[in-house]
């Protein structure tokens, strides 16, 4: 016998029959998230926390969001997990293929325009949010953000991702144009802790990547080593 | 010519979208509003003072429906005043805020309005609640409306418990001028309350004088 209680919204809150299957299995696979990369003077520096999502249950709590698309080129995924990596995969198909025509290393501009093509040109059907960070020799370090329906625009500094709204404020304050790579790992692993402490959808580790021209340089921060900012 | 007959505003709600903030100091507290009131995409009123009275050393902050938290204004203020008359000293600031969370809570599912209660009183000294849903939580800052979610990391990050207080008001204008940058619905001037036991000091901020961050 099947036994349900609906709350007075009208959800699912309690299921009593075993056989039922359980919420979060229904639920589709999201990479709740903060993301973020910042352009530095040789290269960039991206992070992203560690958390995915099925509704209420942790699928994977030491999740890698910052995904190879090329030697220097990296792009940071937020929103279904399943579009964002088969997207991810399609764009490193294409730019090796593009690479090898090219017999040089492709530029950041190249790989961020790639995204763009299919995120605007599947906008109805994808939920992805990426933000696409590199280092090559004509432009040097460079962030582009290519948000949920596909517009490009570079900046110095992008956030994106669902906890990404509770920094607005401290990344406004705190960023200063012309920080070293030092001062922006720190800026970056400030902004993602604090993110991570206001939303439920982002969590765990926080992973860091730094890519120059010798390449590419990555870090975790567990969650003991976490900078802290609560009062209570 | 359509447009000017039907549009939008006319029959959108009229929401102080908002942001709001509240903040305790070595001596008193820092409450702060912006002023802008939108129906839909229009700004109705771009000067709209969003911090109120409700006694002397008590003042809240308002967001949400702006009709539904007028009201509760209202009533509030009204039994502030007979409350502090009957117990013939300034009340405390709990009073207020369990007066205006009894009526958050016993209307929760008409009432679209979220008012942050905060004040000195001789008891406790500077106090801040926040009273979201009907809840009341007392807390060293709070914030609210639409604006507060993207402070929440700077608040986080730069509030220090026992600031001086021209810190918690340098504190309070930066995450103002913050969120009015991002939020479509918060903008306008800042409006101040300092409150302490001398009494409540009330300050504009308009124009130049808000702080200015990076600008891409």
């Amino acid at each position: 016998m099947a036994a349900v209680c609906v709350s007075r919204s009208g959800e699912t809150v309690l299921t009593c029959n075993p056989h039922l299957p359980p919420g979060w299995a229904q639920e589709e696979v999201s990479t709740g998230t903060t993301i973020m990369a910042v352009e530095f003077d040789g290269g960039v520096v991206i992070g992203a926390d560690s958390r995915t999502t099925t509704g209420a249950y942790i699928a994977n709590r030491v999740t890698d969001k910052l995904t190879f698309i090329h030697d220097h080129i990296f792009c940071c995924r937020s929103g279904s997990a399943a579009d964002t990596q088969a997207i991810a995969d399609v764009v490193n198909y294409q730019l090796s293929f593009h690479s090898i025509e090219l017999d040089e290393p492709p530029l950041v501009q190249t790989a961020a325009n790639l995204f763009k093509e299919l995120c605007y040109r599947y906008r109805e059907d994808l939920t992805a949010g990426i933000i696409v960070a590199g280092w090559d020799k004509r432009k040097g370090g460079q962030v582009y953000t290519v948000p949920m329906g596909g517009m490009i625009v570079r900046q110095s500094f992008s956030i994106g991702g669902s906890g990404s709204t509770y920094i607005y404020g401290y990344v406004d304050s705190s960023y200063k144009p012309g920080m070293t790579k030092e001062e922006c790992l720190e800026f970056t692993a400030n902004a993602i802790s604090l993110a991570m402490e206001r939303d439920g959808s982002s969590g765990g580790v926080i992973r860091l990547a730094a890519i120059t021209e010798a390449g590419v340089e990555r870090k975790v921060i567990l969650g003991s080593e976490l900078p802290r900012f609560t009062v209570s | 010519m359509d447009d000017l007959l039907e549009s939008d505003w006319t029959t959108e709600e009229v929401s102080t979208g908002t942001t709001i903030i509240a903040a305790v100091f070595d001596g008193g507290v820092v409450i702060g509003s912006d002023s802008r009131v939108s129906a839909g995409q229009a700004v109705v009123n771009r000067v709209l003072n969003k911090v109120c009275r409700l006694h002397d050393k008590i003042y809240c902050s308002i967001s949400g429906s702006a009709a539904d938290a007028q009201a509760v204004v209202d009533i509030v203020d009204y039994q502030m005043e007979l409350h502090g008359i009957q117990m013939g000293q300034p009340p405390l600031v709990q009073a207020a805020a369990t007066i205006v969370k009894d009526i958050c809570y016993k209307y929760k599912e008409e009432l679209v309005a979220h008012l942050l209660v905060a004040g000195w009183d001789h008891k406790y000294g500077g106090q801040v609640y926040g009273t979201l849903g009907g809840m009341m939580i007392k807390q060293q800052f709070a914030l609210g409306g639409s604006g507060s979610t993207y402070i929440y990391g700077f608040a986080d990050s730069a509030f220090k418990p026992g600031m001086t207080k021209e810190e918690c008001l340098k504190f309070t204008k930066c995450a103002l001028a913050l969120a009015m940058n991002r939020d479509g619905s918060s903008g306008g001037v800042i409006y101040l309350v300092t409150i302490t036991s001398k009494g409540a000091e009330e300050t504009v901020i308009t124009a130049k004088d808000i702080p200015s961050f990076y600008e891409d």
